[in-house]
């Protein structure tokens, strides 16, 4: 059986390596090759880099920090942030991505999702949402980096998303982000059974037991993502791996 | 030198620099001469089956790729071009493949028995059927390598070096004589690939 997968993610701003609260008082990190190149000698699965002001100012992607770790690095690399167009997903394929995340870009035309799908297979597209509970418990749907709440309900649009040919869905609580109290497991849990496709819990690990509990208690969840806790050495991802397959999770170590 | 085939077909980037992280010369190419004069071949490949034969059959390198491989010269196909070396493919009708190893490319969905989602990706055991084959000097029963892919290779169980278990039984790699195929990517399966592919450039 496949494994399941521990995902650090980058953000990146200014060619560095951000992390922040909720979205707010971003901080600079280190240099994002060298850290990939760290990530991936501890087991890193997968990684995932993504611009995090792209949506927000139209930034490009820094195609040549990818050119340096997909030289350097050999785990599958998805990029996100900024992609709002097939020619975006050129750009960053080329670059050296394996899969590429669509956020912003497909709210604003979910087109971009069937458009992507068709010309490079289902497996390349990943859509990623930012998700935000309304004062009713609503799971609303925010873009620009989580800025900017849309009309969208978030079971509803990882539907419509597996429907369009997305691959896989990464789902970030923007409630639980950066709190370190664990996964959103009821969001998780209302859109992992709501679609057959991958789904990625991102948004409140704080300590292994998190990442024990998503596997556990949410099965169909194939992933946990996460930043500052890899980034600031809270959690190793060898002893994060070690632990989890102590507990029964399959594990590649 | 290592010549990978160039036909069109997917993005060679990863192939090209995991090769040469490990210090190996490559040369992407499609030029005949190009390809006779090294010391071995690697055939790539993502997306349909019809379309990449069709693209290497316009290339008109077939008839060499399989006289090289024939003669002995170090053949590895990687996913699509893995089962591009079988006898042929059910992928949306029947397209003969190059022949080079007995065997049929069939959909996965058609043996699965559980809800096991398709395409088949991430990372997964490989068990060897063939532990001692010069392929897998530098791995050991049950690493995990990366696989994406939603069709596989069967009957070709004599040619099978290493299997891997996704409710039904996925052909891993193959290999008869040189002529290697791995379903799985080895650009993309860290350090495990990184050592496939050392000892193919040491075959």
């Amino acid at each position: 059986m496949t494994t399941k997968r521990i995902i650090p993610c980058l953000d990146i701003r200014d060619s560095k390596v951000v992390k922040g609260t909720n979205f707010e008082g971003i901080r600079e990190v280190c240099d994002p090759v060298e850290l990939a190149a760290l990530y991936s000698e501890a087991g890193a699965d997968e990684l995932v880099f993504y611009d995090i002001t792209a949506s927000f100012e139209g930034r490009k992607l820094f195609t040549d920090i990818l050119k340096r770790v997909a030289s350097r690095i050999f785990v599958p690399l998805t990029v996100g942030g900024g992609i709002n167009t097939v020619e975006d997903f050129d750009r960053v394929l080329n670059a050296g991505a394996d899969k590429v995340s669509v956020n912003s870009g497909a709210l604003r035309n979910p087109d971009l999702i069937g458009y992507a799908a068709q010309k490079y297979g289902d497996q390349c597209v990943v859509l990623s949402m930012d998700v935000k509970r309304d004062p009713d418990g609503r799971f609303a749907v925010y873009s620009k980096g989580g800025r900017e709440r849309t009309l969208r309900e978030a079971v509803q649009w990882a539907r419509e998303g597996q429907e369009r040919g997305a691959g896989e869905i990464v789902v970030n609580s923007i409630d639980t982000d950066g709190v370190k109290r664990g996964f959103d497991l009821e969001m998780l849990r209302a859109i992992s059974e709501a679609v057959t496709i991958p789904v990625i819990a991102s948004g409140g690990a704080g300590c292994i037991e998190d990442f024990t509990t998503l596997f556990k208690t949410l099965p169909r969840v194939d992933a946990g993502l996460a930043a500052s806790i890899f980034h600031f050495g809270e959690v190793s991802i060898l002893d994060l791996k070690k632990q989890l397959r102590a507990a029964g999770i399959e594990m590649r170590l | 030198m290592i010549a990978i085939i160039n036909y069109g077909v997917g993005n060679l980037f990863s192939l090209k620099s995991s090769l040469a992280y490990l210090g190996l010369n490559t040369v992407v190419t499609a030029d005949p001469a190009v390809i006779e004069a090294a010391d071995r071949i690697i055939l790539p490949g993502v997306g349909a089956f019809a379309d990449a034969k069709a693209k290497l059959e316009a290339t008109g390198l077939v008839p060499l790729i399989k006289a090289e491989a024939e003669s002995g010269k170090p053949l590895l196909g990687i996913c699509l071009g893995m089962q591009m070396l079988f006898d042929q493919s059910l992928e949306y009708g029947s397209h003969e493949g190059l022949g080079l190893i007995h065997g049929t490319v069939s959909p996965i969905t058609a043996d699965l028995q559980t809800g096991l989602k398709v395409p088949h990706m991430g990372w997964n055991a490989l068990h060897f059927t063939r532990p001692d084959d010069p392929l897998f000097r530098y791995i050991k029963e049950g690493d995990h390598v990366y696989y994406v892919h939603s069709f596989y290779a069967k009957d070709c169980a004599a040619d099978t070096i290493a299997t891997s278990e996704y409710g039904v039984t996925i052909t891993g790699a193959v290999g008869k004589g040189k002529i290697y195929g791995t379903q799985f990517h080895p650009e993309k399966s860290g350090k495990v690939g990184l050592a496939i592919l050392s000892a193919f450039a040491e075959l």
